[in-house]
């Protein structure tokens, strides 16, 4: 038997598991294996900031205020003599958790909606666009607040505001781009074959609606680390003494003319995590394309 | 032998901006158990949307359609999956009707994982090859995805899907007009000894005048949602009776060198069925239309014996009796 | 007549970092004044490859004009510059493209894009221009007052007429054809048709026919080229192919073809596929799919043999009987 199954491999070419094709085509990608590497080298920082850095964030040096590069604070102080590298290794984990969690939420929620809107389309879509619009029409940042002021500021209801602004966002990508893949001949075909409609969603529309989902995570991912440092800007970001790198920016932002480099590292930190999950996002989108050559 | 499928009077009318769409405009025609059904016509005269609405893919507006002598036009979900395992269709482009995510193997075993078909991963993998030995495609292919084959071998796929559940009913959409006549020729071989092989009943679409001849056992001409002429595929070729049949083998080019045959053309272009008056379709393109044709609708009748064809001027045009 | 077109060994290959794509191989053809040559061949056979490399339009990277001759008028036109060839596109050689739908665009109206040829090549007012583009469409049967609206305003066919309008417009001589009528049903096939061949003996135009359909060559073409895998495997005037077809291939073509006139119980496909252009066999390209092929037919490329005057094949077969 074990024979019989390596010659019928041999006849069908290897069997390549759906995993195995898509790191393939991912791995030849440069960019996109560079933005993979930043984004473990991020999660490593996120995991053990205590050990790539001081176990304590909150170690104060009031005389090194604003201090620049040194041997000791090797990227500087903040207004309250604060270690820069060691917050910004600790806020690494704050901001990646917002941003990732939120993002979850809102593509879950948001692909969800756009799917069965898009797929059945008539009072449903209807219906599910009108609350979308809803969404959409108030601004973000207005709704973060409204909801952090009436919830109180801890991270889990951070999450949840930042993670409500996106869903419209997902829904209305995920509808158009399920509309134009609910049209095609192979649905037809999969329809006349007798698939369900849960199974023709999953099997058919969103693996081939998946594209424009993906650059929408990569972009919402980003929005959503800015987001922050607005909600904290206002003061109603994460509780202090967390660092964060949206209000580490925000913090400096009044006193950006006499130290610049206080708001160029944590600048520097978040365009960073964009870069990387934007061309770590491009590249997914092309490597689970079976067309794109091997 | 007895009908395996009947469709009396069906209509499917589509709402549009502009007013109602008469897709299929009161068709009502059988095909006998093991026999092929040629429906010809040109774009939008509503063959596609006729085969599709006899195998409830689109839902009819009127009309009945029988299936082994049952009723089938009102079928509730249930049965319409149980109907679907005995009615498949095979689709017109091969590069768009399959998942372009899926591999051959997957393709092919998808109506089976559906209908629950296999008790086994080991089964399911016998099933499929077995398939892919029918219809001709090369064990080699079995993890490759349909971008990476040519129009013929799509095809294949196309047809070992529809296989896949031994359906009795097949309607087939043009299935060969996307692909070179070398390899035309090898798909219809295919369906002819498939056909022969499982004694599989075809609903043959097309509008390659050629290709219908050689396949079908019956023929049936459409335009702008109606039926024109209906009889036997012989006949059709020798006497044709209805002006528009006769236009449309006219200027079918033939692959020979004679002496340019005297062609008669017909003026004008197929316009839309939308919100249609009470006139014969064809009466604005037809040399012999009068007040009558633009009066009323011509009903199909029997001219000769299995002979049908809707035209009020059938008799004096042809001279019949 | 004179000659007004003469391809001599035209050879077009496609290169890329992982292979070259040998689209077109040593083809050979001429076309006399008012004649029209139909190139037949399936999807991949390097007929519409060919019709770039005359207009000096294949896409460069990757395509690359490896060596031949396109000989218009006793000029040949892959010495002339850029400037130059633009000058004869659209002038004297035009071009009809198989989709009309997306050949036409959408945001001009129909006079207008018929006046902009004319206007291109010709220094004539733009009413003069205007009343030209009136009198192509009523030539190709429009009224000339529709020359106000949009092409989504036309169908299908009247799209494909506005197309062959436009191409006319300059009293081009010599018309590339790129299956003018494959998207289009056989009734406005047939309507089409009939224009082609009666504005080309109006005007005596060459034309050069690319199509799969054999049918379609048989209503209009003088001369015929059937093309397999970039080459021209046998060459001739319509009647010696079309009655004494020698090549393996085209054989195979009429055989795969079903027969309107009878109904026969099977057809005679040719077995097998055409091979990837990336990849040709060192002999005779068709030699796979062949039913006579032998151990020579994979080794060696067959020479061009002319079976009767005017009619060549390139099939081992023949060389014996060739002179």
């Amino acid at each position: 038997m074990g024979k019989d199954k390596k010659e019928t491999s041999a006849i069908r070419g290897k069997k390549k598991s759906q995993f195995r094709n898509i790191m393939r085509r991912f791995m030849k990608n440069q960019t996109a294996v560079f933005g993979l590497v930043v984004i473990v080298v991020l999660l490593i920082f996120a995991l053990f900031p205590a050990q790539l850095s001081n176990p304590d964030y909150t170690i104060q040096d009031l005389a090194n205020r604003y201090a620049g590069p040194s041997a000791q604070h090797f990227l500087g102080t903040d207004e309250l003599g604060r270690d820069m590298y060691t917050r910004i290794v600790w806020g690494c984990r704050t901001s990646l958790a917002i941003g990732l969690a939120s993002v979850g939420i809102a593509c879950a929620i948001g692909v969800t909606l756009g799917t069965l809107a898009g797929y059945f389309g008539g009072i449903l879509d209807n219906v599910l666009m009108r609350i979308v619009d809803v969404l959409m029409a108030v601004p973000n940042l207005l709704l973060g607040i409204s909801i952090v002021a009436a919830l109180g500021n801890s991270i889990s209801v951070l999450i949840f505001a930042i993670a409500l602004g996106n869903i419209a966002a997902f829904a209305r990508v995920t509808r158009s781009s399920v509309i134009t893949v609910r049209d095609t001949e192979y649905v037809e075909a999969a329809r006349a074959t007798g698939a369900s409609d849960g199974r023709i969603m999953w099997k058919y529309v969103l693996p081939n609606a998946l594209a424009p989902i993906i650059v929408q995570v990569t972009t919402s991912l980003a929005g959503n680390i800015l987001n922050i440092s607005g909600l904290s800007f206002v003061g109603l970001g994460v509780p202090a003494p967390t660092p964060e790198w949206g209000s580490m920016l925000s913090n400096a932002r009044s006193i950006m003319r006499d130290y610049p480099l206080q708001i160029v590292f944590p600048g520097i930190a978040i365009m960073l995590t964009v870069f990387a999950f934007n061309l770590f996002g491009d590249g997914l989108r092309d490597a689970l394309d079976p067309r794109l050559k091997n | 032998m007895a009908n395996l499928i009947e469709v009396k009077n069906l209509k499917k009318y589509f709402k549009t901006n502009r007013g109602l769409l008469h897709a299929v405009d009161d068709v009502s025609f059988s095909i006998e158990k093991g026999k092929t059904l040629g429906v010809v016509g040109e774009s939008g005269c509503g063959k596609s949307t006729l085969g599709r609405t006899v195998i409830h893919l689109h839902e009819k507006t009127s009309g009945e359609i029988w299936f082994e002598g049952k009723d089938i036009s009102d079928v509730n979900k249930q049965q319409l999956k149980d109907l679907r395992e005995d009615m498949q269709m095979i689709f017109q482009d091969p590069f768009s009707s399959l998942n372009p995510r899926m591999s051959v193997s997957q393709l092919i075993a998808e109506p089976l994982l559906i209908y629950k078909k296999c008790g086994s991963r080991q089964e399911l993998e016998e099933r499929v090859t077995k398939l892919m030995d029918t219809v001709g495609l090369a064990q080699r292919l079995y993890n490759s995805y349909p971008h990476e084959l040519d129009g013929g071998r799509r095809q294949r796929i196309g047809i070992a899907r529809a296989l896949a559940l031994e359906p009795k009913f097949i309607v087939c959409d043009e299935p060969v007009s996307a692909l070179d006549v070398s390899i035309q020729a090898q798909i219809i071989n295919l369906m002819q000894d498939l056909q022969e092989e499982h004694q599989l009943t075809y609903m043959f679409i097309t509008h390659d005048m050629s290709v219908v001849r050689h396949i079908s056992d019956d023929i049936m001409v459409m335009y702008l949602g109606m039926m024109v002429e209906f009889c036997d595929s012989e006949e059709i070729f020798h006497n044709r009776f209805h002006p528009y049949t006769k236009a449309l083998l006219d200027a079918v080019p033939i692959p020979t060198v004679k002496a340019k045959k005297e062609r008669r053309l017909i003026k004008g272009e197929i316009t839309s069925p939308i919100n249609p008056g009470n006139e014969c379709r064809f009466a604005k393109r037809c040399p012999y239309a009068d007040e009558a044709c633009f009066a009323s609708t011509p009903a199909a009748e029997e001219v000769c014996p299995g002979h049908f064809v809707a035209c009020h001027h059938v008799r004096e045009i042809n001279n019949l009796k | 007549m004179s000659k007004i077109l003469e391809i001599k060994d035209l050879t077009i290959h496609y290169v890329t970092d992982d292979e070259v794509v040998k689209a077109v191989n040593d083809i050979s053809i001429t076309l006399e004044e008012g004649e029209s040559l139909g190139l037949v061949g399936e999807t991949g056979a390097g007929k519409t490859t060919t019709a770039m490399g005359i207009l000096g339009l294949v896409p460069n990277p990757p395509g690359k004009i490896i060596g031949g001759e396109v000989i218009y008028k006793g000029k040949n036109l892959l010495k002339l510059s850029e400037a130059e060839m633009r000058k004869i596109r659209g002038h004297e050689i035009s071009m009809i493209f198989q989709d009309p739908m997306t050949a036409l665009n959408p945001v001009l109206t129909v006079g207008d894009q018929i006046m902009e040829v004319i206007r291109l090549h010709q220094k004539v007012s733009k009413a003069e221009a205007m009343k030209r583009a009136m009198d192509m469409m009523e030539m190709v049967g429009i009224e000339g007052g529709r020359c106000n609206e949009y092409p989504h305003q036309f169908s299908g066919g009247m799209k494909q007429r506005i197309v062959i309008a436009i191409a006319l417009a300059c009293n081009p001589s010599l018309l590339i054809a790129d299956e003018p009528t494959t998207a289009l049903d056989v009734t406005i096939q047939a309507q089409v048709l009939d224009l082609i061949d009666n504005l080309k003996k109006k005007f005596n135009t060459s034309l050069l026919l690319i199509t799969h359909d054999l049918g379609v060559v048989a209503e209009v073409c003088d001369k015929v080229a059937i093309v397999y895998a970039g080459r021209i495997v046998e060459y001739g005037n319509l009647e010696s192919i079309y009655n004494n077809p020698k090549h393996p291939y085209t054989n195979g073509l009429f055989g795969s073809i079903p027969d309107f006139s009878k109904k026969a119980h099977r057809l005679n496909p040719i077995r097998g596929l055409m091979p990837d252009p990336s990849n040709l066999p060192e002999g005779c390209a068709f030699a796979e799919r062949c039913p006579n092929a032998t151990d020579e037919c994979r080794k060696r490329q067959p020479p061009v043999v002319e079976v009767e005057p005017g009619h060549s094949v390139r099939c081992l077969m023949f060389e014996k009987e060739g002179r």
